[in-house]
């Protein structure tokens, strides 16, 4: 074991300084910043155009009298619900030929008209490409109502207040377990594929001859995953403490105004910690077996998309147990090796209780040992070509 | 050189080593003793099995059967850090200062690292490398690399130094400075082994040789005991061709050129030359030659084995 760890700590010392002094993983600290410029900009883009096309409009052909009722509807519905979901009202005096009006009305482009409404209040008919059941119809139903109501007030309601509710804790726990896992899965995304390229350079410069010399292959395994992790957590630092920053600045009351964990924050984000290092590695520990199966940059940029899939996969399924945490799903994916940190680290911001991720630790480290051991031994058996000859017997009936 | 005390154990002992790569044989039943403090040469073409069996010795591949004894330990790995190893294909980082290479090495090999350095600093001036010690090895010329490799081999003091081929791809000069270096690491105790094709390498260092031919070991003893193997050749040339001292030639001589070439007789040279006077064959040439590593090569491996040699690229 001594062997093994120091050889482990050589190899693992070597790849994360040629990783880290590299001018390339300055790149590599940089690259979040790029999705965040395209979002931006091409953000930015898109806003413009949406704020550029004006809103379509109910053309309401009425006096001034006939239409404020119904403009004082609209504006107590919309206070009630979102203003961008009421249907927008603009008045128009009737005309002297009111098919020739609408049909005018119905052409305009300043402002864009939806549909006519006439007839106000007592014999309002709606013309327009409406489907008579359609949640506009049903609100102007709604809004005439409310407007040739002869007393429209709200109903008495008073409302004492509660910090927190079951419903709105389960809520907010299950969001900062989505939040947590989301996180997690993309960290590990972006990082742990790189894993796959590990070996190319030992094999295609020869060296692992005098690797495999010196140390045990386990040690070559081991040392290239911890090195890896240790690059990564340092840019998870980095970026991770910008986003913070910027988080902090841009929301009101800073990172503590977020759902609160079942855990409490500081448990949460030492888990949070502890089950990215134990997803990293044992994705890590996968893509390093993979990888080094393979004997150049082609094949390993070939086995890149399937292994990212894979990746999705898992996620989707840790996801599908935030919704239901008691659930047999759920248990599944918090027993599953691949999928239990991103299940556990969900479950760490919805179910309080430490045991659990204690036992859940354990046996994700069990499960990276028993990959990098089974990983090692393939290393040696197809690439070393090492061991004796499987030889498969089948036997007859 | 060759300084094995009575009760000293071999450094290396295989006993029956065989591998299969698939369906094929790649050594068949190889057993070796390296005395401890040698110089010993592993011959053979390219394909004989040579590196196949270093790499077992090494540990690096398991063989499918037999068993080895390095350094006293039946797990080769176990004895790494007394052991250095030059593969045959050379490897470094190309982005590794030229230091930290030899200090990488030295440190898989269990020095602490700041020693490592220190060692390597050592290493490169005493080589003539010390303006190129922070320089990245894709900078370097082969020849230099191969030198650092083998700075990196040798920078833990091993007791045991297994080279694979160490001349390859060498000039005449540093072809030179290698076999000194072998000598030294041998003078200051250390076991070595390297395979070779080049039959003359292993002439001017070894002390003993296996001879390694389609997976077996068809020799494994000294220089000498293989070279004694054969009797002297004689060449003779002489005026006449014909007359009663033909019967003093061996049935078996074979004839180039002017030349009749044939083994010494068990009787020795003066019963040869007193037929060669006395039956008028005016000797005009005469040489006795001691056969070298070459010959015994060839007769031990087989003529097939040594034609296959001697078409590869000569180092």
């Amino acid at each position: 074991m001594n062997r093994l760890l120091r050889g482990a700590f050589v190899i693992g010392r070597r790849d994360f300084s040629a990783t880290v002094l590299s001018k390339t993983f300055l790149f590599f600290l940089l690259g979040p910043l790029f999705p965040l410029l395209f979002g931006a900009v091409f953000g930015g883009i898109g806003a413009s155009v949406a704020n550029s096309r004006e809103k379509p409009a109910i053309a309401v052909v009425a006096s001034a009298e006939d239409f404020a009722p119904l403009q004082s509807a609209r504006a107590r519905l919309a206070g009630a619900i979102d203003e961008d979901h009421v249907v927008r009202l603009v008045r128009f005096d009737p005309g002297p030929d009111s098919d020739a009006q609408r049909k005018h009305l119905l052409a305009s482009r300043d402002p864009p008209v939806q549909a006519v409404l006439t007839g106000v209040p007592d014999h309002p008919r709606l013309t327009g490409p409406i489907a008579p059941d359609g949640t506009t119809a049903g609100q102007l139903r709604l809004l005439l109502a409310d407007a040739k109501a002869i007393e429209p007030a709200e109903p008495s309601l008073v409302v004492a207040h509660a910090d927190t509710s079951s419903a709105s804790t389960s809520r907010d726990e299950a969001l900062t377990g989505q939040a947590a896992q989301t996180a997690l899965f993309f960290f590990t995304l972006l990082l742990s594929t790189m894993l796959l390229s590990q070996l190319v350079e030992e094999k295609s410069n020869k060296i692992i001859e005098v690797v495999a010399a010196a140390v045990p292959i386990e040690s070559l395994f081991v040392g290239k995953l911890f090195a890896m992790l240790a690059a990564s957590i340092l840019g998870i630092v980095v970026w991770t403490s910008a986003g913070a920053a910027i988080v902090a600045s841009l929301k009101a009351g800073g990172l503590a105004s977020l759902p609160a964990p079942a855990v409490g924050w500081p448990i949460f984000l030492a888990l949070t910690g502890l089950y990215f290092a134990m997803n990293y590695l044992l994705f890590g520990a996968v893509f390093l077996t993979i990888g080094a199966q393979a004997a150049t940059v082609r094949e390993v940029q070939t086995l890149s998309m399937p292994v990212t899939f894979g990746q999705v996969l898992i996620f989707g399924f840790a996801a599908t147990a935030v919704s239901a945490p008691a659930s047999k799903l759920a248990l599944t994916a918090a027993i599953f090796p691949l999928s239990s940190p991103l299940t556990m680290v969900a479950r760490a911001a919805q179910q309080p209780g430490l045991g659990q991720h204690a036992v859940a630790l354990a046996w994700q480290v069990l499960w990276v040992a028993i990959i990098l051991k089974v990983g090692s031994s393939l290393f040696r058996k197809t690439v070393l070509k090492s061991g004796p000859r499987t030889r498969w017997r089948f036997r007859r009936a | 050189m060759f300084r094995q005390a009575q009760h000293e154990p071999d450094a290396v002992e295989a006993i029956d080593l065989v591998k299969d790569f698939g369906a094929t044989r790649a050594v068949n039943g190889v057993s070796l003793n390296v005395p401890a403090g040698s110089i010993y040469g592993l011959l053979g073409p390219n394909g004989a099995g040579k590196t196949t069996t270093l790499r077992m010795l090494l540990g690096i591949i398991d063989p499918s059967s037999g068993t080895r004894r390095v350094l006293g330990r039946e797990r080769p790995l176990e004895a790494a850090q007394e052991i250095g190893y030059l593969p045959e294909e050379r490897g470094l980082y190309p982005a590794m200062h030229a230091r930290e290479a030899i200090a990488f090495m030295g440190a898989l090999r269990g020095l602490p690292l700041r020693e490592a350095r220190r060692r390597a600093d050592i290493l490169l001036k005493d080589h003539d490398l010390g303006d190129w010690a922070k320089k990245p090895i894709r900078t370097l010329s082969k020849g230099m690399a191969q030198t650092v490799q083998l700075l990196g081999t040798i920078i833990h003091k091993p007791r045991l130094v297994v080279l694979d081929e160490p001349f390859s791809g060498l000039d005449a000069i540093n072809q030179a400075r290698l076999e000194e270096l072998i000598r030294r690491e041998a003078r200051n105790g250390a076991t070595i082994i390297f395979s070779t094709h080049v039959i003359a390498h292993a002439e001017r260092l070894c002390e003993r040789v296996a001879i390694i031919a389609k997976g077996r070991v068809a020799f494994d003893g000294r220089v000498d005991e293989a070279r004694a193997r054969l009797r002297p050749i004689v060449r003779l040339q002489t005026r006449e061709r014909d007359g009663p001292w033909r019967s003093a030639i061996p049935a078996a001589s074979r004839t180039e050129g002017n030349m009749f070439v044939f083994e010494l007789p068990e009787t020795g040279p003066e019963p040869l030359l007193k037929a060669l006077i006395d039956g008028g064959a005016g000797i005009e040439a005469l040489a006795i030659e001691r056969p070298g590593l070459h010959d015994a090569f060839v007769a031990i491996a087989g003529e097939s084995a040594a034609a296959e040699m001697a078409q590869e690229k000569p180092q």
